[in-house]
């Protein structure tokens, strides 16, 4: 009886246990998504305080990364956000304190809110940045709106500035750039090599010799990131930045030869498993034929482990969007939207890897950090599930 | 052009690619060899860092990783091996059974750096663990579940089963069986599985940025709720934004030396016993 209630305990015990994959993903789901989702409908603006304009003016609301533009006296006319044909006035608490007297704002500053009131009152073309208090009942110039985070502007926004003030920018337009050319030169990279690699593996070289190879090759997967970045610091950035006679090396191009180093563990092992799954009747049918060993690889053996070959790429892919360290490293950290191999960009990983230790916690930066969490984890669950679809239906057949 | 003459001019073509990635791993190797083997020393080893980390050692980064290593093994071994018989022996083939390999593997295909946003949410800010050894070794820990549990699960499919049977036909239990019959034979490739994930484990950085690593700390840690240094932050730190880059070089070399032998020894360790007990 109580032998068969222990037995009962133990296997309820290895039971629990097995869940707890299953409940470490879903708790990564619930945490990561809570604090990612909570980012959208929060407002970019600098905590504690609004825009505001002359009552004359028509305008709303205005997307941040407008909002940037005319900070940045790119849009310096009202025509340009839809309004009378007149150059915009921007004035923020520095200004307000060199257009009047000492005696009118106060030797503290005590009637800002004064002047700030008379200033956005007479000017028809202001646009002013100013304290949230200072908006009280007897402020006679009208609050625009800052529109709020949507996965649009998100999604969208080609500006990548968390920390900029008054207006944050969160567009991650050059993050996902960024990481799609980078994983896609690492492919180009791993892809021929690593294919050349399982080929020869399974196909041409003599069983010792593959015995010797399948190991090295694990052992590649085995080196960590922060390694393959300090080497590619040390050797590939300076080796581009002379090659190509830039003024940093730090590159995309950087990023995708480290990478694909990287992705070419995941690449040969799984294509190589492909190629010695293909039946080996199919490669006597083919030699009977009369073809060559290459003919027969290139003809019948490549083919059939197609699709194995597609996984394989897929996940060196995945390997390759979310790597972190090494690309952190080496590829310079700058948020452009470029398609210019030679350029610094900055990957999604890289931002969060970078930024977390300095966002304060719970703040709208950390939110977004995490929200581009949820795409890495959006993308590299899709890549998964998919590949798990195409060998479940392998499979089948 | 005759086929056989386009036969050897692709199969060597293909043949020098292989070798270029064969010699691409003996170029990192090798150089990281070169350059950091004149660095180490006992000292290196066996002291605190010096002088802004550009002389002295590396002990706290290399007693860090060891206790990182170490929680987060005694967090994951059991849990991932229990988890492994559970699936393996106890799950019949059908949906369930599926559904946890699938989990399993997408636990395993999720990048590093959400196991850190993830580890700093729940065990930081959540449990309020704070950054602490506690924190980093549990996060590192979900990461190498996924590594232990496949190993587990391959190294109890590869064990006949006429073992089990011959248990069953004695009058053994499932659990008696699995426990005295099928683990010991399953043992040393288990062990593998372990190996591995220490490997995994102690070259990792993403997962322990904010969960425990400290960028300077020298002293040893005394308890589980305690920042650390870690052997792969250490080399980030040095390789990027110490005081003085160029200085910290040779420091940097050592440290990657370091990490690397361990990893190095722990593919090897595993290489050798799968050897072993395959010929058995």
């Amino acid at each position: 009886m109580f032998k068969k209630l222990s037995q009962k305990v133990q296997v309820g015990v290895l039971a629990i246990c097995s869940l707890a994959t299953s409940i470490t993903v879903i708790l990564i789901i619930i945490f990561l998504f809570s604090e990612g989702i909570s980012f959208l409908g929060m407002k970019p603006t600098e905590e504690g305080y609004v825009l505001a304009v002359n009552t004359k003016n028509n305008l709303n609301s205005i997307s941040p990364e407008l909002c940037k533009k005319v900070f940045d006296q790119e849009v310096d006319n009202w025509s340009q956000l839809g309004e009378k044909d007149m150059p915009i006035e921007l004035v923020n608490s520095d200004q307000i304190a060199t257009l009047y007297s000492e005696e009118a704002i106060g030797s503290e500053m005590e009637y800002l809110d004064t002047c700030y009131n008379d200033y956005v009152s007479k000017h028809v073309g202001v646009f002013a940045v100013m304290p949230k208090n200072y908006v009280t009942s007897k402020f006679k110039g009208r609050v625009v709106e800052v529109q709020e985070n949507s996965i649009a502007s998100f999604v969208r926004g080609r500006e990548w500035f968390p920390t900029a003030k008054p207006i944050a920018q969160f567009g991650i337009l050059p993050l996902l750039m960024g990481t799609l050319i980078v994983s896609l030169g690492a492919i180009l990279i791993a892809l021929p090599l690593g294919l050349a690699c399982a080929i020869y593996m399974s196909e041409i070289a003599k069983k010792r010799r593959r015995k010797i190879m399948k190991p090295l090759v694990e052992l590649l997967a085995g080196i960590p990131s922060v390694v393959y970045g300090f080497f590619g610091l040390i050797v590939i950035v300076p080796l581009i930045q002379t090659l190509f006679h830039l003024d940093v090396g730090e590159t995309a191009l950087a990023g995708s030869i480290i990478l694909g180093i990287m992705a070419l563990p995941t690449i040969i092992t799984i294509s190589e498993d492909a190629l010695r799954n293909v039946p080996n009747a199919m490669r006597e049918a083919s030699l009977a034929m009369g073809a060559t060993k290459w003919q027969t690889i290139y003809k019948v053996v490549i083919p059939y482990a197609s699709s194995g070959i597609t996984t394989a790429t897929v996940l060196g892919i995945g390997r390759a969007i979310g790597e972190t360290m090494a690309v952190l490293m080496v590829t310079g950290n700058a948020a452009n939207v470029t398609l210019n191999y030679l350029k610094p960009v900055r990957t999604i990983p890289a931002t969060i890897a970078a930024e977390l230790g300095e966002a304060p916690s719970g703040g709208i930066h950390f939110k977004a950090l995490f929200a581009l969490g949820c795409i890495l984890f959006l993308i590299t669950m899709s890549i998964n599930l998919y590949v798990n679809f195409v060998s479940k239906r392998r499979g089948v057949k | 052009m005759k086929a056989i003459t386009k036969q050897k001019i692709v199969f060597s073509i293909l043949k020098v690619m292989s070798f270029m990635v064969i010699a691409i791993l003996f170029l990192i190797i090798g150089f990281i060899f070169i350059k950091g083997i004149g660095v180490i020393n006992w000292g290196f080893i066996s002291k605190m860092p010096e002088e802004g980390m550009l002389k002295g050692g590396i002990l706290p980064a290399i007693v860090g990783t060891l206790c990182l290593i170490g929680g987060s093994m005694l967090f994951a071994f059991p849990i991932g091996v229990c988890s492994g018989i559970y699936i393996n022996e106890f799950l019949k083939d059908g949906p369930l059974k599926r559904f946890m390999r699938l989990m399993t593997d997408n636990l395993a295909g999720i990048p590093s750096i959400v196991f850190g946003l993830f580890g700093m949410a729940l065990f930081v800010n959540k449990l309020k663990f704070g950054d602490s050894i506690l924190a980093g070794s549990l996060t590192l820990g979900i990461l190498a579940l996924p590594v232990i549990i496949r190993t587990t699960e391959e190294a109890l499919r590869s064990v006949d089963d006429l073992h089990r049977q011959a248990s069953y036909a004695l009058g053994a239990s499932k659990l008696y069986t699995i426990k005295k019959v099928v683990l010991p034979i399953a043992l040393p490739n288990i062990i593998t599985g372990l190996i591995l994930a220490i490997g995994r484990v102690s070259g990792e950085t993403a997962p322990i940025l904010f969960t425990v690593a400290a960028y300077f700390l020298p002293k040893l840690p005394h308890s589980l709720f305690e920042q650390a240094m870690a052997l792969p932050y250490h080399l980030y730190v040095l390789a990027t934004s110490g005081t003085d880059i160029e200085k910290a070089k040779p420091m940097a070399f050592g440290t990657a030396l370091i990490l690397i032998t361990i990893v190095l020894i722990c593919n090897l360790l595993a290489n050798l016993i799968r050897a072993k007990f395959k010929k058995k």
